[in-house]
């Protein structure tokens, strides 16, 4: 149906173009994993027909988090510290929780720097998409190990990584994320699914993409190579995001009957997974872990839907806090009355 | 030991509420609740009274110190002496009993041995705590409570603390818990009576009630902080524990189900979160302060020195947020539960490259209410942290203070802007200085307009928010900040000055030193020194700073910390008037006393003699 597909690209859901999500021209080197994910992101925005005011980014500091700027250019946006992103987006969510908010990070921001705001912004359950744009190398500082970057990984001015590399998707299954993925900016079409999933989820969605970069840390035989990436993906499912039900009716015909798993996130939205060759229960988080272990061990690279399950509260949930966005409730709203300040004077009184 | 031996032979004339009394007990034993009711009962009978906890950084088991201080004519700063010294630690009195001049009292506990002969010009109370104990039945693990509550009624006997006024002061510290209450002052009762039937009155201290006035109240400065936040319409308040800031929120936590019930929704408008350490503290703070919600958080100096790098961004992104530091001693981890001044010079200006902030500085616990509102307002019409430094002294510490006033100005949002108002303005940026007071428009997220989105960075920008590395686009930018805080410098709390008798010569203070500084200027006038005394609440110091500073011939400035801050930053900032200034500085983790104030200012004086 190559002609409706074509009258998507014009308009979305709510009408508008492809341009109405459009960032600034990228400054990333040509061929950066990052600039992928900007694609993919705008375009996964795009077509779940979510306004870009409905969306809010927030990053720390590295290339990755120059990324920001070069998509959604009329979703608000903060550019903050190194390894702090979450802890913006701790204070930034309450303003109005209908606002979707995508986190961009990279691995210095996320498993060295702020490992331990990734790890309590999770915890919270604070709603948004998490995304690591993960090179295993510091970029902006021109090729420094980074937290992983794999064992024995050689680098021009660094020699030999002695160390072995953190997990992300394991530590934020430890933390207790109810959805984690993994994606890669060579396959766009599968982090696009993810990406619409994500954001569909409610709660924290972290989803680590492994994002090479070409200038300093692409040989082949490194784990976040380009190279290395195509010889070893491993697809633990094939995964299709759907707007609605009728959607699948349509979208469905890619899929076997009865070789998929339907899923409805909290969003009325639906997540189509089809089995692949390695049989991964993604609602199954001992063996959400034993995959990671494995991949890494076995040296293959598993992405996909690593994990989900059921949302615990969010964090805005936790709190008995009024429907409306507070950043709009008026000042006459937020101060108490004068018999109220008397009260306290009289039981601090005589 | 026979009491009759130890006895002094006081013929000193009656001393009518004039005393300063320290009770010497073992943290960890519920004392503090004990001095509370003593402290409040005498509040309740109209005495000017204050009391300061002298405690340990520790749980359980270490000695700690509670002053209490009287005083008619209303000065109530510490004292560096005891007229009375109630023992309940038998490993410090030989050590307290130093403190007391002759004709000093002592209450102790008759179970610790005092050796025969020890300073005869003391009068000794021996308590029998021990053998009143048995005669009552209390659980095991309350016997240390009840026995400080024994002390409570002993004492407050020989004094005249009126056991009604005891009752009252119980009542209010248990608050509902009546069965509590009830066995507490049974306790009191008993230790009351027993002083009535066996304790032949020797000293010479007594209370009397006197007028009441109604406009006080008692609580501390923490609290009403807390409080004062939410009167303030704070929305978000994230945090971490440290002492001695902890208790601020706390309080907010307290009351913010009550004062903060949204009268449409009845759903709550504030959020209370706490965090994994300070700098999460200071970076959710600032997401929600440019998501548009009034923030703040609350620490102390480690908490600053974490959260440095995020209010270096708040303030070069033009975010409001509050952050109150109640100060510790430090340097480093240095004293955790002592107070001290020594936090300003590095407040004032942190944060890498050019950074300077504003400082609110409290004085009383009142002001701690105060400008707390005043904190969130200015935050978000100035667009950039605003700092409030209070101490432990008045953090932490129960004062008398005057009832907590309603604010008088509505809440100020500044130049935050919706919708409507942005169709409006032609060629908005959100660092564009469109009415010349270089304060910009705001949006913030959650706005509709296509036009209202800007991307926030703490990288160089353009008035439109954009990445720019110009020589001349930044230095603009960071002038236009100078004027923006510039102008908020003469809308700031404009420092008290009480005058003295056509003085020559100013003290300058800030914060919680005000008791110490107002007596020192009582006791120099009748020594015929003439002074007058600015009390500085905001830096950066205005035209009435300077005005003062000229006005006088030499200015003593007064402040707790090794370095003399306040008088290097007045030093800068009136820089032509600095051969006027001349630092004073006390650090040993204590408040302040007139009698150092007076002996420093004394000594200092000689040179001009």
């Amino acid at each position: 149906m190559p002609s409706t597909v074509e009258k998507k690209v014009e308009r979305n859901l709510i009408g508008l173009s492809p341009s109405d999500y459009a960032g600034k021209k990228s400054t990333l080197c040509p061929g950066c994993g990052h600039n992928a994910i900007s694609n993919v992101i705008q375009a996964a925005v795009y077509e779940l027909g979510l306004a870009p005011e409905q969306v809010v980014k927030i990053s720390g500091i590295g290339c990755s988090s120059k990324s920001p700027n070069y998509f959604l250019n009329r979703s608000f946006g903060f550019n903050g510290l190194h390894g702090r992103m979450p802890t913006l987006v701790t204070g930034a969510c309450f303003a109005d929780y209908k606002i979707e908010i995508l986190g961009i990070s990279g691995d210095g921001d996320s498993a060295s720097i702020g490992l331990s705001h990734f790890k309590h912004i999770i915890r919270r359950n604070v709603p948004m998409l998490y995304i690591i744009e993960n090179n295993g190398v510091y970029a902006l500082t021109k090729g420094q190990f980074s937290a992983t970057s794999d064992q024995g990984l050689v680098l021009k001015h660094q020699g030999e990584n002695l160390l072995p590399p953190l997990d992300l998707c394991m530590e934020a299954l430890i933390s207790g994320a109810a959805f984690v993925a993994r994606a890669f900016s060579g396959d766009v079409k599968q982090m696009k699914e993810i990406f619409k999933a994500a954001i569909s989820q409610e709660g924290t969605a972290v989803v680590d993409v492994i994002s090479p970069c070409v200038t300093f840390n692409n040989r082949a035989e490194a784990m976040q190579s380009y190279t290395w990436g195509r010889a070893n993906q491993t697809p633990l499912q094939e995964i299709k995001h759907f707007n609605t039900k009728e959607e699948i009716e349509e979208g469905v015909e890619e899929f076997e009957p009865g070789t998929y798993k339907e899923v409805e996130l909290q969003d009325g939205s639906y997540l189509l997974l089809r089995k692949l060759d390695k049989d991964h229960d993604p609602s199954d988080k001992a063996a959400a872990l034993d995959i990671l272990t494995e991949s890494y061990k076995k040296k293959y690279f598993a992405t996909g839907l690593i994990y989900f399950s059921e949302v615990p509260p969010t964090i805005q949930e936790r709190y008995d806090l009024p429907d409306e966005p507070l950043n709009r409730i008026g000042i006459e709203r937020l101060r108490p009355t004068p018999a109220m300040l008397e009260s306290i004077n009289q039981d601090f009184g005589i | 030991m026979a009491v009759t031996e130890l006895q002094s032979k006081s013929n000193l004339a009656t001393v009518v509420n004039n005393f300063c009394m320290t009770v010497c007990t073992v943290n960890g034993s519920g004392s503090v609740t004990a001095n509370n009711i003593i402290y409040r009962a005498l509040f309740q009978m109209g005495i000017p009274v204050s009391g300061k906890n002298i405690f340990p950084s520790n749980i359980m088991g270490m000695a700690t110190w509670f002053v209490i201080r009287v005083n008619d004519e209303g000065f109530t700063g510490r004292v560096p002496y005891d007229d009375i010294v109630v023992a309940m630690n038998p490993s410090t009195l030989l050590y307290e009993t130093s403190f007391l001049p002759e004709g000093g009292v002592i209450f102790y506990a008759d179970h610790i041995m005092i050796p025969e002969g020890h300073r005869k010009d003391l009068i000794y109370y021996p308590m029998p705590i021990k053998e009143l104990m048995k005669t009552v039945d209390v659980p095991r693990n309350l016997v240390s409570y009840m026995e400080n509550m024994l002390y409570v009624g002993i004492v407050s006997q020989v004094l005249g603390i009126e056991l009604s006024e005891l009752r009252r002061a119980v009542d209010h510290q248990f608050a509902k818990r009546v069965a509590v209450a009830e066995s507490n002052f049974d306790i009191i009762k008993i230790g009351y009576e027993w002083a009535q039937a066996n304790i032949e009155k020797r000293d010479r201290f007594v209370v009397e009630r006197r007028p009441s006035k109604g406009n006080l109240i008692m609580t501390d400065g923490n609290t009403a902080a807390g409080i004062g936040s939410l009167f303030g319409g704070l929305q978000f308040c994230s945090w971490y524990p440290i002492t001695p800031a902890t208790s601020m929120v706390e309080a907010a936590i307290a009351k913010v189900g009550e004062l903060r019930k949204d009268p449409v929704t009845g759903k709550t408008t504030c959020v209370i979160l706490q965090v994994e350490d300070e700098l999460a503290a200071a970076g959710a703070a600032l997401g929600a302060g440019w998501a548009g919600l009034r923030s703040m958080t609350s620490t102390s100096g480690p908490g600053i020195c974490l959260m440095a790098e995020n209010i270096g961004l708040a303030y070069f992104t033009e975010t409001p947020m509050v952050i109150w530091n109640v100060q510790r001693v430090g340097p480093s981890t240095g004293l955790p539960t002592r107070t001290a001044q020594g936090d300003l010079s590095f407040m004032y200006n942190i944060g890498h490259g050019d950074v300077n902030h504003v400082i609110l500085m409290p004085g009383t616990v009142n002001e701690c209410f105060e400008f707390a509102w005043k904190a969130l307002d200015l935050a978000e019409h100035y667009q950039t942290p605003i700092f409030v430094l209070s101490d432990l002294d008045l953090g932490m510490n129960t004062w008398v203070t005057e009832k907590f006033e309603y604010p008088n100005t509505p809440i100020d949002r500044g130049k935050l802007i919706w919708e409507e108002e942005l169709e409006k303005i032609e060629d908005w940026g959100r660092y564009k200085d469109i009415d010349g007071d270089g304060i910009p428009y705001r949006t913030v997220m959650g706005n509709q307009s296509p036009k209202s989105a800007y991307f926030t960075r703490g990288t160089g920008h353009d008035v439109y928010g954009n990445y720019n590395e110009d020589p001349k686009n930044w230095s603009d930018m960071l002038h236009r900040i100078e004027k923006k805080l510039n102008g908020a410098i003469e809308k700031l709390p404009k420092p008290v000055v009480i005058k003295g008798n056509n003085a020559k010569i100013g003290i300058i203070g800030m914060g919680s030193t005000d008791d110490a500084i107002k007596e020192a200027q009582a006791i120099l006038a009748k020594q015929g020194i003439e002074t007058d005394y600015m009390r500085i609440r905001a830096l950066p110091s205005s035209s009435e700073v300077n005005a003062f500073i000229n006005d006088h011939d030499r200015n003593y400035v007064l402040e707790l910390n090794r370095d003399g801050q306040l008088n290097e930053i007045l030093m800068l900032e009136h820089s032509k008037l600095s051969e006027k200034l001349i630092s004073l500085t006390d650090i040993g983790g204590l408040p302040m006393t007139a009698v150092w104030a007076v002996e420093n200012i004394l000594a200092a004086e000689e040179d001009y003699a």
